[in-house]
């Protein structure tokens, strides 16, 4: 259904100049919109090039490659245009500037084509979760994970588990309410006991992976340690840039510089910090404060140096292996690299990755982000400790199921249908 | 012409209940029956109460209603339903001597002050401009009133099968009400078909009652009314089942009944099918229960119950003889399925006044439910809805989160039905509070709120609610396990309330007692209720946020005349569910099957465009 609500246009592509745009229109207003531009609406589906003009005085905007879906079996689950116009700033500027003057046409807001397509029923609210994260993966395995959850992964699961519980529900109703009935018996009630217990111990398997935020969000991997110990430099060679400013002074660096990277497909997130050491100077008090900060909210703390501070470390690094002796660090167990030589880069590296896996989720597995997460622990907490009492259980496993339902929205279920369907009732 | 505040017609459960009430709040009232010497009769099977109807019962006697006492005077047989189970599903039900329940609702009847019991046939409603005025009766009398219930069961075009045999009628012949039902028509109220059916009666006497198990009434002193005493002897049931000789004697007269040759369109109820129906559905199992009911100590007549079948006469004959225990059983009454119109009750408000005709309340069996308990119920509804329009009588505050009887007029009035519409305990989602057990706490303010008591009944709730307050001190004392011990509970542990140790502790009426002998003059039942609700005080807090959301959230307003149609995101199928409900809040329109919680944000969304709209914002492009 799409009469009433309005019309909205954006640009989808990314960042211009490109060599192509592509603006999509979507709603009610987006057939004649489209045939206002290119003289005539196209045939449905079948990609047509055409000259966009200005239908009030003829002026050519640029030729196109345009297509139209009528809605409802469309992205959006409503008409829908898209023209593949130049990717110039002027072509895409004067387009858009030229449907924002058409009455009952807006921009759309960040989202709205997705959660369009959310209330129209074209996806679940898991599904359009996972796209958002599909369009913004960077590296390869947050690509896969996006992809597995936007094709259902954990759509289908939440569906699974919300099917399973409903079966035991449905179950422990039928008990409840027709107790009388011969064939309604303790067997029921023990299989249902069961089958609420797996459903709890597959959500406690999945929070017990790694979240799935790390996956977007990318491995912490903080660089701390005393002033001077090679800290910006590593950070510039494992980032293949000059973001950190380096020098011979000790204290350069006196705020916390980060930069995402990918090693291998997997996300990190490099973080330089200040030299951690007693100083008077007010700035680098303050630098030294966030570099411990930083070092408390890291995955994995590589220390440059020799005494262990800041919270601990994951790996000790020797990042200037190319001085003479006397170091700190020489003869301990560390990792030797060099930014002037580039020795040990490659093992730090492949160090890290090695490291990493083991912080984020599997690949074979389900991902979960952080609001997920609430969902599958208040789920898991209605089923942590089954009552005796089959009305308190039951209500515990509706309770999760609802809360389980949070995640796609989704939880209607009737009890009798699915009763009816598997017992003979009534005398 | 004679001048009511309230006409009732139909003297079953809901008619007795709605006229009793209204009388009771001080309405003139009229009870009119075609024939008054059957008022109140039970007639279908012989028991009151069950899973979930039991609570119903309770409600109905919290409100000062007759069928618990009227079932108490006439137990033969008491019994706990689900009693192995946690007591907000504890479901008390008796069987009732059909004889003695009737004449017992008589006489509450007739003992009631402002209410009359009229013999006559209604023949249609008296109308003045668009509203209720009263009624014709067949012999040309007319009586007025403001107000009318409706509560004469399956009177709209109720046709009866038995085999190849079909008839018309109600309980009161072919001619019935037929001028009343044209009057119905003509409102065009959305009407759909139900079905429904009844077993054939068996002769006790020539039951081999020996061959077969028996259930004896159990013991104890709980009775289905407030406070009220068994008075009868008690008798025991037998169970037998069908047997594979009966399945095929069913499967072979398929053809002759008229579920399957297409006579019957109407929708039974999938939780009291016919036996040709489990049979024909279950056709795995080699046997389903019978529970053989007594019907009164003074006939010898027995009902089979779960055997409700329309096939012909000698197709029933040979069923009954291939049952264990039936083999010489003499059929006193024979089995047949009733299909019938019901009123959507979706046309009803929450007083269940139906919206088209102002001053027209429905009652029972007409709005689409089975039971009496569920009729009853109604009743007390109807009753109280039609004293408040003629007389102005104060409201009754029926909703899910205090009632059962909440429960079930909020699903007739915003989900309809599909089948006839039993109590079920999984129908209430707060069930951990709406107990049988705690009925009069829940309702008594309400009842008396609405002044729908008798002097009596006032006294009873009050004396309630105080020993309830008076126990609830005493389990918020703290006390240490020691003193647990020292009266022989076994407990270990730090300190805590006497309500929080009851959770894990066995601790019971005498053990209370002993703790604090200032409870001993407060009722069992009482102590026994405050120990269930302290049993269950953890899962209702947490029923209680859900009850706050409700009220919250949830409760925020829609407007009725939202053009569903419109709204993005609906399905059509949502759009016609929701066209027939007109949901006034989000909770209402959330309730309604099939409307998701993506489908409510976007009525939300519709909701604040039209208000924007109405006012008078102009719209940005």
């Amino acid at each position: 259904m799409t009469d009433g609500g309005d019309t909205i246009f954006a640009l989808s592509s990314g960042a211009l100049p490109a060599a192509i745009a592509v603006v999509r229109i979507s709603g009610p207003a987006a057939g004649v919109t489209l045939a206002a531009l290119a003289g005539r609406r196209p045939e449905p589906r079948r990609a047509r090039y055409v000259a966009l003009r200005d239908p009030d005085d003829g002026a050519l905007i640029d030729r196109a490659l345009v297509l139209w879906f009528p809605g409802p079996a469309t992205a959006t689950g409503e008409d829908l245009a898209e023209i593949h116009c130049h990717g110039s700033r002027a072509v895409v500027a004067a387009l858009i500037g030229w449907l924002a003057q058409r009455p009952g046409l807006r921009m759309a807001r960040g989202g709205e084509f997705t959660r369009r397509a959310c209330l129209n029923g074209r996806m679940t609210l898991a599904e359009a979760e996972a796209l958002g994260d599909l369009l913004a993966a960077e590296t390869e395995r947050e690509r896969k994970a996006a992809l597995g959850a936007a094709e259902g992964a954990l759509s289908g699961h939440i569906r699974n588990w919300q099917d399973r519980l409903g079966e035991a529900a449905a179950a422990i109703e039928a008990v409840l309410d027709f107790a009388e009935e011969d064939q309604v018996g303790d067997s029921v009630s023990v299989a249902a006991r069961d089958a609420i217990a797996a459903v709890r111990d597959e959500l406690a398997a999945v929070l017990s992976q790694p979240a799935a935020e790390r996956l977007r969000d990318g491995i912490r991997v903080v660089l701390c340690g005393p002033p001077n110990s090679g800290k910006s430099s590593l950070f510039n060679a494992l980032t293949m840039t000059e973001g950190a400013i380096v020098s011979p002074r000790p204290g350069t660096t006196r705020d916390v510089i980060e930069m995402p990277l990918a090693i291998d497909g997997l996300p990190f997130l490099l973080v330089d910090t200040a030299g951690i050491h007693e100083t008077e100077d007010d700035v680098e008090v303050i630098g030294i404060a966030r570099a411990r900060g930083a070092a408390e909210a890291a995955d994995l703390r590589l220390w440059l140096g020799g005494d262990v501070s800041a919270g601990g470390c994951d790996l000790l690094v020797d990042a200037m292996c190319d001085r003479p002796l006397p170091r700190p660090l020489a003869g301990k167990a560390c990792v030797a690299t060099s930014a002037m030589t580039g020795e040990g880069i490659a093992e730090l590296r492949a160090m890290l990755v090695e490291r990493a896996a083991a912080l984020i989720p599997h690949e074979d597995r389900l991902a979960v982000n952080a609001r997920q997460r609430d969902a599958l622990s208040a789920a898991l907490d209605r089923l942590a400790r089954p009552d005796p009492d089959l009305v308190c259980l039951v209500e515990a496993a509706v309770a999760a199921s609802v809360a389980l339902g949070a995640i796609d929205g989704d939880v209607r279920d009737d009890v009798l249908d699915r009763i009816f369907a598997r017992f003979c009732i009534g005398k | 012409m004679e001048q009511f505040d309230i006409i009732v017609i139909g003297g079953g459960h809901a008619g007795c209940e709605a006229a009793a009430i209204a009388a009771r709040t001080g309405a003139t009232t009229a009870l009119v029956d075609f024939n008054p010497e059957t008022v109140g009769s039970m007639s279908c099977n012989p028991a009151i109460g069950g899973l979930g109807k039991g609570q119903l019962v309770r409600e109905v006697d919290a409100m000062g209603g007759l069928i618990a006492r009227a079932a108490d005077a006439a137990a033969i047989h008491y019994r706990m339903l689900n009693r192995r189970h946690g007591p907000a599903v504890w479901g008390p039900r008796v069987q009732a001597d059909r004889v003695r329940f009737r004449a017992a609702i008589q006489a509450a009847l007739r003992a009631t002050p402002g209410l009359s019991l009229i013999g006559g046939e209604v023949v249609a409603l008296r109308l003045a401009a668009g509203k209720v005025a009263g009624v014709e009766l067949a012999d040309g009398r007319a009586l007025a009133a403001p107000a009318v219930v409706l509560a004469s069961g399956t009177f709209l075009g109720a046709r009866l099968f038995r085999g190849e045999e079909v008839w018309a009628g109600g309980r009161s012949g072919a001619a019935a009400a037929t001028r009343l039902a044209a009057q119905l028509r003509e409102l065009a109220l959305p009407c759909a078909r139900l079905k429904t059916g009844t077993p054939p009666r068996l002769d006790g006497r020539t039951i081999d009652w020996a061959t077969l198990p028996v259930q004896p009434s159990e013991d104890g002193d709980w009775t289905m009314s407030h406070g009220g005493r068994r008075v009868l002897p008690q008798l025991a049931c037998a169970i037998t089942h069908t047997s594979s000789a009966t399945h095929e004697v069913i499967a072979a007269a398929a053809d002759r009944s008229p579920l399957y040759s297409g006579a019957i369109a109407g929708r039974g109820p999938r939780y009291c099918p016919s036996i040709e129906d489990k049979v024909r559905r279950f056709a795995d199992r080699d046997g389903h229960q019978i529970f053989l009911e007594p019907e009164s100590l003074d006939t010898s007549e027995v009902y089979p119950n779960g055997i409700s079948t329309s096939l012909p006469r000698d197709v029933q004959e040979a069923m009954v003889r291939s049952i264990r225990g039936l083999e010489r059983a003499r059929i006193t009454q024979w089995g047949y399925a009733v299909e019938y119109d019901h009123i959507d009750p979706r046309a009803l408000s929450p007083s269940l006044a139906l919206r088209a005709l102002p001053g027209l309340f429905l009652a029972g069996q007409i709005n689409g439910t089975t039971g009496y308990e569920e009729a009853a119920a109604q009743g007390v509804v109807a009753g109280l809805g039609a004293a408040r329009h003629a007389c102005g009588a104060a409201a009754a505050q029926f909703d899910r989160t205090n009632s059962y009887i909440g429960v079930m007029i909020d699903d007739l009035t915003t989900d309809g039905v599909t089948e006839p519409y039993r109590m079920l305990t999984g129908r209430a989602e707060y069930r951990l509070r709406l107990r049988a057990d705690n009925a009069l706490t829940r309702l008594g303010p309400v009842a008396l709120a609405a002044s729908c008591l008798d002097p009596a009944g006032a006294v009873r709730i009050e004396r309630h609610l105080a020993e309830r307050s008076h126990t609830a001190d005493g389990l918020a004392g703290q006390i240490d396990s020691a003193r647990l011990r020292a009266i022989g509970v076994p407990a270990a542990g730090p300190l805590r309330s006497v309500g929080e140790w009851a959770r894990s502790v066995p601790i019971d009426r005498s053990s209370l007692v002993a703790l604090d002998p200032a409870l001993a003059g407060v009722s069992g039942a009482v102590i026994d209720e405050c120990l269930v609700d302290a049993r269950y005080a953890p899962y209702v807090e947490r029923e209680d946020g859900k009850v706050a959301q409700l009220r919250g959230d949830l409760a925020l307003p829609l407007r009725v005349d939202l053009d569903y149609a419109r709204v993005p995101g609906l399905s059509r199928e949502m759009i016609e569910r929701l066209d027939a409900v007109r949901p006034d809040s989000v909770a209402a329109a959330a309730r309604v099957r099939g409307i998701t919680p993506s489908a409510v944000s976007a009525l939300l969304a519709a909701n604040r465009m039209r208000e924007r709209e109405d006012a008078g914002a102009p719209c940005s492009t």
